[in-house]
């Protein structure tokens, strides 16, 4: 049936994906796309066990008495600024504007750091006053998804620094830019994933 | 020193894991001395050890599920014969602490060592040749999904030998597995060892959905791609949004068992229906990863042998696509028993119902393609018939099950256990066979044995359904899964001749190691010199048998569904193309080495054996860093010696 409706069409009609192979550099961005959304279902299992367990706070600690919505403020900035420098850095990666780019990414890693310590400094009074991630289901998924998010903004400083090296070391070649590619996607997937949680953990916490 | 690990973790008190463990250390011995001996290293390590070849890859997925098929059915038939003896008086010869590892080795080994290696290996072989393209889109990311899942296996069958394994059947459900409940490395082996092979099936289904999106043909559009790819498309898909659910399921137990954290635990506001839920929003579509290629391969098959196109292609490609999507809307069947209101499971069960019908729609394709058709009864059409009528049953019994009431006396009965063996084997295993049976020609260049593959069909066939519909019985009858002791002494007719189905199952196996072996023998009286044994209609069939490394020396235009079908009716097959330089992935070690260090990163985690964790972590780390410093990852092959290389595969260019 359908067989014979293609047989007519021996043009390659635009859109219908009959181009033939894709450039690499979409291949390698889609595929590093597909590992974004890979991730985000991780976080999203993250996201539901903190949803059903946020109220069992088992006679610890609860939210409203952990969070401080100043200090999240200033985190959230920081990593949002981070990732402005990082848009700009990929775009005079683009335009290769190697000087612009390191400049604009020793921001990015700065800003990350500054959000990174923030966070940690946060984790480290918490146990310290005793609401540490074996207190209660509460904690325990509250420090497993804020966790798991700084841990994914640590990788990323450490791709941020090898990327660094790879310009110095390699210029702005087309499988580093590529590769830079991939990483401010990642890097902005961090942002999408950091709105979800200061939402969901601190600003529906917090009340 | 060695962490949580000392000399009692070698079971010296239990002969039958020691016997066990002798028997494969000897066959390994003999293997490693023979490739030695004969001085085969150098051939493996160049040719298929950090080969990036998906050829290469898919074959060596294949056969790490046949070697996993062993061991998974070992523990089945250790299981049913324990049953077939422990009635009433008698106690068997599998203590209940080694038959709990059993059951739940069994599960977790066929599921992920042999089902799923089954599937992506053929997706892997078959996927680029039938898009007309030369590798998949990551070829070195290709072979670490490889070593990663035969890491996994690796450390599965570590666990025969050093410590235990889990206890808890394969679903893991806590509070069993938290660590009160179950304080030894058993359950962490599983753990770890799921992860691991989970990150490579994450790359795997990564891979081939950027592979079949980005990466086809000229001419190609979605429309004209062959079935299989559909198939395989949407079950890549399934991996990539349902494995990282069970990732985040497993860390969160691991943090459990590791930290003390409380996700599942009974205490300090854990939910371990939580876990089952989670477990579940993974498990179901899982199912429809492993039986999606399968109905591609039965497609293929179909199509071919009976001579026609395959029946309402486009109804059959939403068909896959329902399924990918319904999939997710009917985790809540497996536990109807939970404790959900009786409107969740209304509603869980008719979506369960729902996803019927796509399946449905299938088999009335499949039938609608026979019909009127030339079949020729070749062992891939023996399985693929054999498949539509053990799957039917398989899923009404299913249908079944999702009517809630149903499923609250049934839940965790043999019924069960005999359902999802019926849509497992009678699905995806057939459909691993037939594909098997259907492509190895085209990976080695000489056809399978048919008359050992129509024996071990017929014994699978038979004995499938002597080892399974008396469970359906049973389970009616009220007997629950996992029993290491039967207390009701009427079960023990229906139970041994369950014993004798798994021994026919063996009979099936044991026919499959000789069809090969006589294929091997006589292969050169049935060498496939036209590359298209079977008058095949897709474009795997256009190159030679088995492809050259960049299986097409040009890549072809499509300009129809069936592209080589309507090639041959052209008569453009036989052409010689104009040749061009062509681009390939050079082999890599990276994936090896990755999985050597994941190997021991595994067992050190496993084993809290922190010294030698971190190391082996830092190592994988500059592993990667080190590959993604590397350039010059593609070699070419210049025009003249394309030419020259097809000219004398092909014969083109010699006098007739």
């Amino acid at each position: 049936m359908s067989a014979t409706i293609d047989t007519v069409d021996t043009e390659l009609v635009p859109g219908r994906g009959g181009g033939g192979p894709a450039p690499t550099r979409t291949v390698v961005a889609y595929g590093f796309w597909l590992f974004i959304v890979s991730d985000i279902v991780m976080f999203s299992g993250l996201f539901a066990a903190y949803a059903v367990l946020s109220g069992r706070i088992a006679d610890g600690p609860a939210g409203s008495e952990l969070f401080d919505l100043r200090r999240v403020f200033i985190e959230t900035m920081c990593l949002l600024l981070s990732s402005y420098t990082c848009g700009l850095g990929a775009l005079s990666a683009e335009r290769r504007q190697p000087s612009r780019f390191l400049i604009l990414s020793c921001f990015t890693f700065a800003l990350g750091a500054a959000f990174l310590f923030i966070e940690i400094s946060e984790f480290v009074g918490m146990v310290s006053r005793g609401a540490g991630p074996s207190r209660s289901a509460f904690l325990s998924a509250f420090f497993t998804l804020v966790g798991m998010h700084g841990a994914h903004v640590t990788a990323g400083l450490l791709w941020l620094t090898y990327m660094v090296a790879q310009v110095v070391a390699k210029g702005l070649r087309p499988h580093v830019l590529r590769r830079l590619l991939c990483f401010s996607l990642f890097w902005h997937a961090l942002d999408i994933i950091w709105i979800g949680v200061i939402t969901v953990v601190y600003l529906m916490g917090a009340r | 020193m060695l962490g949580k690990l000392t000399w009692a973790a070698i079971p010296l008190d239990q002969p039958l894991p020691l016997y066990a463990m002798g028997v494969v250390g000897i066959v390994i011995l003999v293997v490693l001395g023979i490739v030695t001996q004969k001085g085969w290293w150098p051939y493996l390590w160049r040719e298929w050890l950090t080969s990036v070849d998906h050829k290469r890859i898919g074959v060596m997925y294949f056969i790490l599920g046949l070697v996993m098929l062993l061991r998974g059915y070992t523990d089945a038939i250790m299981m049913r014969s324990q049953q077939a003896i422990a009635i009433d008086g008698a106690q068997g010869y599998l203590p209940p602490d080694h038959y709990n590892q059993i059951f739940s080795s069994h599960g977790t080994i066929m599921i992920f060592f042999v089902a799923m290696p089954f599937v992506i290996g053929l997706m892997n072989f078959v996927v680029p040749l039938q898009l007309g393209v030369r590798d998949v889109a990551f070829p070195v990311l290709n072979s670490v999904s490889f070593w990663l899942s035969a890491s996994g296996a690796l450390l599965i069958n570590v666990s025969l030998v050093i410590g235990s394994f889990a206890r808890t059947g394969w679903m893991g459900y806590p509070p069993l597995s938290e660590l009160a409940f179950s304080p030894d490395q058993g359950v962490d082996y599983y753990l770890w060892v799921l992860q691991i092979s989970g990150i490579g099936t994450l790359m795997a289904g990564i891979n081939m959905v950027t592979t079949i999106l980005k990466l086809r043909a000229p001419g190609m559009t979605y429309f004209r791609m062959p079935i299989f790819c559909w198939s395989a498309l949407t079950s890549s898909i399934l991996m990539v949004v349902a494995f990282p659910i069970l990732t985040a399921t497993f860390a969160m137990l691991l943090l459990d068992r590791y930290v003390g954290m409380h996700f599942f635990t009974n205490d300090a506001g854990g939910n371990m229906m939580m876990y089952v839920n989670l477990f579940w929003a993974w498990g179901h579509p899982e199912v429809y990863i492993l039986i999606l290629p399968a109905f591609g391969v039965f497609s293929e098959v179909i199509a071919t042998f009976s001579g026609k196109p395959l029946f309402s292609y486009r109804s059959m490609v939403l068909a896959l696509l329902a399924i990918c999507v319904l999939s997710f809307m009917v985790w809540l069947h497996h536990f109807f028993t939970m404790g959900a209101s009786a409107d969740v499971n209304a509603f869980f069960g008719i979506m369960s119902m729902i996803i019927g019908v796509p399946t449905g729609v299938k088999v009335f394709n499949w039938l609608f393609t026979m019909f009127q058709g030339r079949i020729v009864f070749r062992t891939p059409v023996l399985f693929s018939i054999g498949f539509m009528v053990t799957f039917v049953i398989g899923g009404m019994t299913g249908v079944l099950l999702a009517v809630p009431p149903v499923d609250f006396v049934l839940h965790n009965s043999v019924f069960l256990v005999a359902h999802f063996h019926n849509v497992i084997i009678g699905g995806v295993l057939f459909g691993a066979l037939a594909g098997y049976n259907y492509w190895f020609p085209k990976a080695f260049g000489f056809t399978l044995d048919e008359r050992w593959g129509n024996a071990s069909f017929w014994c699978w066939l038979v004995g499938f359904y002597l080892a399974f519909l008396p469970l359906y019985v049973l389970g009616m009858m009220g007997m629950t899964r996992r029993l290491q002791h039967i207390s009701d002494p009427s079960w023990r007719p229906l139970l041994l001749v369950a014993e004798l189905g798994a021994i026919v199952v063996c009979l099936a196996i044991v026919c499959q190691i000789v069809q090969l072996y006589v294929s091997i023998r006589t292969r050169e009286s049935r060498r496939d010199l036209t590359g298209d044994p079977w008058n095949g209609r897709t474009l795997e069939w256009a190159t030679s048998s088995p492809p050259p490394a960049y299986n097409f020396a040009v890549m072809p235009r499509v300009e129809t569904i069936d592209a080589f079908w309507e090639m041959k009716r052209r008569g453009l097959a036989a052409v010689e193309p104009a040749y061009e330089a062509v681009e390939l992935p050079r082999n890599s070690p990276t994936a090896f080495v990755i999985a050597f260090f994941a190997v021991v990163t595994g067992f050190a985690l496993i084993w809290q054996i922190w010294w030698a964790a971190i190391p082996s972590l830092l190592a994988i780390l500059v592993t990667v860093l080190v590959f993604g410093w590397s350039e010059n990852r593609q070699r070419e092959i210049p025009a003249n010696e394309m030419a020259r290389m097809e000219r004398a595969r092909r014969g083109f260019g010699r006098p007739a």
